[in-house]
């Protein structure tokens, strides 16, 4: 379980986050979604101890994010940021054996090896393995680094808005490996997502955070009401049946 | 704490059925193979072409093999130790600051060594070797850290900014060494160190650079933690590399390194660029099996550089920063053209 007590951030006097209590339970897809600037992100970096709270506490699965030390946390929770391009030329596969790094400091053994080799077939990315990163598309660098988290072996997954840039055919199939990831490996998988729609088909649970606060948190069945989701993202949303559950219609 | 079950080696619901394949393949590119081998015959070819250039023939000469002894040898070795550190305090500051446009002399390193040394010689005229080289080595440090930290301050848009500011810091450093240089008449001095030639490399004097070879192996230990630190600090720190201590151990390793070469060669332009530039581009980014390379080509550039810098003008000498100087800034233009074009 991750479980936030009170956690605030201050960026100014009037843009603040939080206090923010919350507490996500193990297993399943919980996506965070809200309006722009409403703190989604933040809230998940903030988890993800890439940033430091200004007050409160964080618990992921018990140990407090503030005190606990990084390179323990790293084999507990792991966090993808949404902008990730450096000036490393690597392969996808040398990409992807640094989630071991955790565990082996870079020294890779045949334990290691194999499940790298497994978080490359996982994203199907056999083909493009010896690829160099900067030869893939978008779509395909993006599997690459969440094949790297995924490689970290952790019970939970960060993702910050892995669907950006993604066209509708691979933000689908992103949304059905993350689904994989929980259902099958038994992760415990957190996003930001833009799309509220792909949050009610693929994510168990739903957060709704709007000016730094959760407003609201729950099963996409309880979100998808007119009201809620209006008041939420601070535009007409209809809900109407679509033929895989319900959608919202906010144009 | 311990690892879910999933990616185990037998998993469950992961990839079932497929566990018979060989799945260990190897991540890793060996560090040594005949390529390498190919490359290191080249590099000693050019180093035994170093020990017998000269215009004192070392075979028919009377005092023969004391020269050889006390000047070629000692050449030799400098060339070896300071090609080596050079590209490699390059590709350790191009991993720490994600940019492939910086390297001691474009990021000010090598000024602030200047200083440090210029600072100690007013204070200290008598200093010995040793303490002109803590100096330089603590001012290239301050310097480095400082052209770093402003870097995290200030979220530069393009990465040819970087190399920009580094080099007006450089000029900057430059000039209050030249004045004081000017201010206390020791221009003189200035001028000798920042011009990096061999030709003083004596039997005697040279023996520091090799602490230069510890830090190569302490940059091939810590060779993984400066490709994860390359990938960014929120990457390295969500596989729980404590990012600033890996910085700090890297400026440390690349004052050490330019602070010696400074005080016993002097300046080496563009080298720190040029190879691992060169390196990357053929091998990718494998830091741990490129090292051996970068070495080797640092070395190879340096020595055919100092090789051309003897016998252009025998039998006088050009000082190799010269040389490294026209072709480096050939290769730095090259270079920026190609990522304009690139990005």
């Amino acid at each position: 379980m991750i479980e936030l007590k009170a956690v605030r951030k201050d960026y100014s006097s009037e843009v603040t986050i939080g206090p923010v209590d919350l507490q996500i339970p193990k297993g399943g897809v919980t996506a965070l979604v809200g309006p722009n600037g409403a703190g989604k992100s933040t809230l998940l970096t903030i988890i993800g101890r890439l940033m430091g709270a200004d007050a409160g506490s964080i618990e992921i699965a018990g140990y407090d994010v503030a005190t606990t030390k990084s390179k323990d946390l790293a084999k507990i929770v792991s966090i993808l940021r949404q902008e990730n391009h450096f000036v490393t030329r690597l392969t996808v596969r040398q990409l992807v054996a640094f989630g071991r790094f955790p565990y082996t400091k870079g020294r890779l053994n045949k334990f290691d090896e194999e499940i790298i080799t497994r978080s490359i077939k996982f994203f199907e990315l056999e083909d493009l393995q010896d690829r160099y990163l900067d030869q893939l598309s978008g779509g395909q660098r993006q599997r690459a680094y969440v094949a790297m988290v995924l490689c970290q072996d952790t019970d939970y997954v960060l993702l910050d808005e892995p669907l950006n840039n993604l066209d509708m055919k691979h933000s689908v199939q992103m949304m059905q490996h993350l689904r994989r990831v929980a259902d099958e490996l038994g992760r415990t998988v957190v996003i930001v997502l833009h799309d509220i729609n792909f949050a009610g088909h693929y994510a168990d649970r739903i957060c709704a955070v709007k000016d730094g606060q959760v407003v609201e948190f729950g099963t996409s069945a309880e979100l998808f009401q007119p009201e809620t989701l209006t008041r939420v993202f601070n535009t007409p949303v209809a809900c109407v049946d679509g033929p895989n559950g319900p959608l919202a219609v906010y144009y | 704490m311990s690892a879910s079950p999933a990616l185990d080696p037998n998993p469950a619901g992961m990839s079932a059925g497929q566990t018979a394949e060989p799945l260990a393949a190897a991540t890793k590119k060996k560090v040594v193979d005949w390529k390498l081998g190919l490359g290191v015959l080249v590099v000693l070819a050019l180093l035994t072409l170093s020990l017998f250039t000269g215009v004192y023939n070392v075979f028919d000469g009377e005092f023969g093999g004391e020269m050889f002894a006390i000047t070629r040898i000692p050449r030799t070795i400098a060339l070896v130790l300071a090609g080596a550190a050079m590209a490699m305090s390059g590709l350790v500051m191009q991993l720490l600051t994600q940019n492939r446009f910086v390297e001691p002399t474009t990021t000010g390193t090598t000024e602030w060594a200047g200083l440090g040394l210029l600072l100690v010689t007013i204070v200290y005229p008598n200093a010995s070797l040793s303490t002109k080289m803590i100096a330089a080595i603590v001012a290239s440090f301050v310097g480095t850290m400082v052209f770093f930290m402003f870097l995290r301050r200030v979220s530069l848009q393009s990465s040819l900014i970087v190399p920009i500011v580094g080099i007006m810091l450089g000029a900057v450093v430059g000039s209050i060494t030249t004045y004081l240089a000017l201010a206390t008449d020791t221009l003189q001095n200035l001028g000798v160190w920042f011009a990096g030639s061999f030709t003083s490399v004596l039997r005697g004097q040279y023996e520091v650079l090799w602490i230069v070879a510890l830090v190569a192996i302490a940059v091939f230990i810590a060779a993984d933690r400066f490709t994860v630190a390359g990938l960014g600090e929120e990457i390295a720190t969500n596989v729980g590399l404590n990012y600033n201590r890996v910085i700090l151990l890297g400026t440390g390793l690349i004052a050490v390194a330019t602070g010696v070469v400074t005080v016993v060669v002097g300046n080496l332009p563009f080298l720190g660029l040029i190879v691992p530039n060169v390196v990357s581009m053929f091998r990718g980014d494998d830091l741990r099996s490129n090292l051996p390379w970068v070495c080797l080509l640092g070395i190879g550039i340096v020595t055919v550089a100092d090789l051309i810098g003897r016998t252009i003008i025998m039998p006088f000498e050009v000082p190799v920063s010269l040389i490294l100087g026209v072709v480096g800034s050939v290769v730095f233009v090259g270079l920026l053209l190609r990522s304009r074009r690139h990005a």
